[in-house]
């Protein structure tokens, strides 16, 4: 429930990897089972951690991109070349393989569909992952609320989740991209980094009072909260999660 | 800006684990400058410990050091920490 604490220590949990979407190029959906998972809300996150044999452990967060469905969780993981983490989660975990995680994590950066609207989802790159969740628990709850999604990727096969959001949209939800490094021929949309001049352009007014959630990078998220300020958009409105240079 | 920023949802799970309730929802009260607001919206900085910052005035609200068994805490920036139980 929106706003009650949840009580009880987090404990690592053992995942089986039970299938791998590819989403794009450089970027991987992965299914889990968690057994005794209590369930999750959109936007949540959890922490994966992985022992090497000599016992090192590496640790990092992952939003959860699956709406609530049971002891399954999708994981939306982006490969980040030198990274600690990501290449093993993209390239060697296979199915049947276990990792350890916690969670769900975090209260803050949630969306329940009894909330309702309007809402707007402004993300870089796979920082998608936990606003798709939102879009994902807005259509299995028969949520109308008014969703405005601003998508900044690199070019259009960078695009994550592509085909499922043209799927989606429709019924209340609006899906506007921004291709900043290349666009494919005939491309009509925009093509550059996300500015307060496109803000103004796709987001409801700060009178409509639209939900906001911003994920990304660092950079990308303050120049997003910076602009929706000087928007006049409520400061308390906007929820951020940012992503920094994780090391993947 | 720097870009190594990361905010309150970075610490979700380590403080969860430490007080074993969800804590990115509980509402801190800078010491300094007296903003009241969620502990997700503060600025999360990671080196070889963690500080979080407040997002007005830039206050060290929170410390944290970790070794393989233990954890230290210091709210010296703090003035309250409201949680909902």
């Amino acid at each position: 429930m929106a706003g009650t604490a949840v009580l009880g220590r987090l404990t690592w949990r053992v995942a089986e990897l039970v299938d791998v979407v590819v989403e794009t190029p450089r970027v991987k959906t992965l299914v889990f089972d968690v057994q005794g998972w209590p369930g999750h809300r959109a936007g949540q996150h959890v922490d994966v951690r992985l022992t090497a044999e000599d016992g090192y452990q590496a640790q990092r967060s992952y939003s959860i991109a699956s709406a609530p469905n049971g002891t399954l969780l999708e994981l939306t993981v982006e490969l980040v070349d030198d990274g600690e983490v990501s290449p093993y989660l993209t390239d060697e975990l296979q199915a049947g393989d276990r990792i350890e995680l916690r969670g769900p994590v975090g209260g803050y950066f949630v969306w329940e569909p009894a909330q309702g609207g309007p809402l707007l989802l402004v993300a870089g790159g796979s920082g998608v992952a936990p606003l798709m969740a939102m879009i994902r628990a807005r259509d299995a709850a028969e949520s109308h609320a008014e969703t405005r999604l601003l998508l900044s990727s690199r070019g259009w096969d960078d695009v994550i989740y592509r085909d499922e959001l043209e799927r989606r949209a429709g019924d209340g939800l609006t899906v506007v991209h921004t291709l900043t490094r290349s666009q494919p021929p005939g491309w009509t949309g925009y093509t550059r980094r996300v500015d307060a001049e496109m803000l103004a352009e796709v987001v409801p007014g700060p009178t409509e009072r639209p939900l906001i959630y911003v994920c990304g990078p660092t950079p990308f998220v303050e120049t997003v909260a910076e602009a929706l300020v000087g928007l006049r958009h409520d400061p308390q409105a906007i929820k951020t999660e940012r992503f920094g240079p994780t090391g993947g | 800006m720097d870009p190594l920023m990361l905010d309150g949802n970075a610490v979700a799970g380590l403080l969860q684990e430490v007080f074993a309730v969800e804590m990115t929802t509980a509402i801190a009260t800078c010491g300094t400058c007296g903003a009241a607001d969620a502990v997700g919206a503060t600025h999360v900085f990671r080196g070889a410990g963690i500080v979080m910052r407040c997002p007005h005035c830039d206050n060290a609200l929170v410390t944290i050091v970790e070794d393989d068994a233990r954890v230290w805490i210091g709210f010296a920036g703090v003035r309250t920490v409201q949680v909902t139980v």
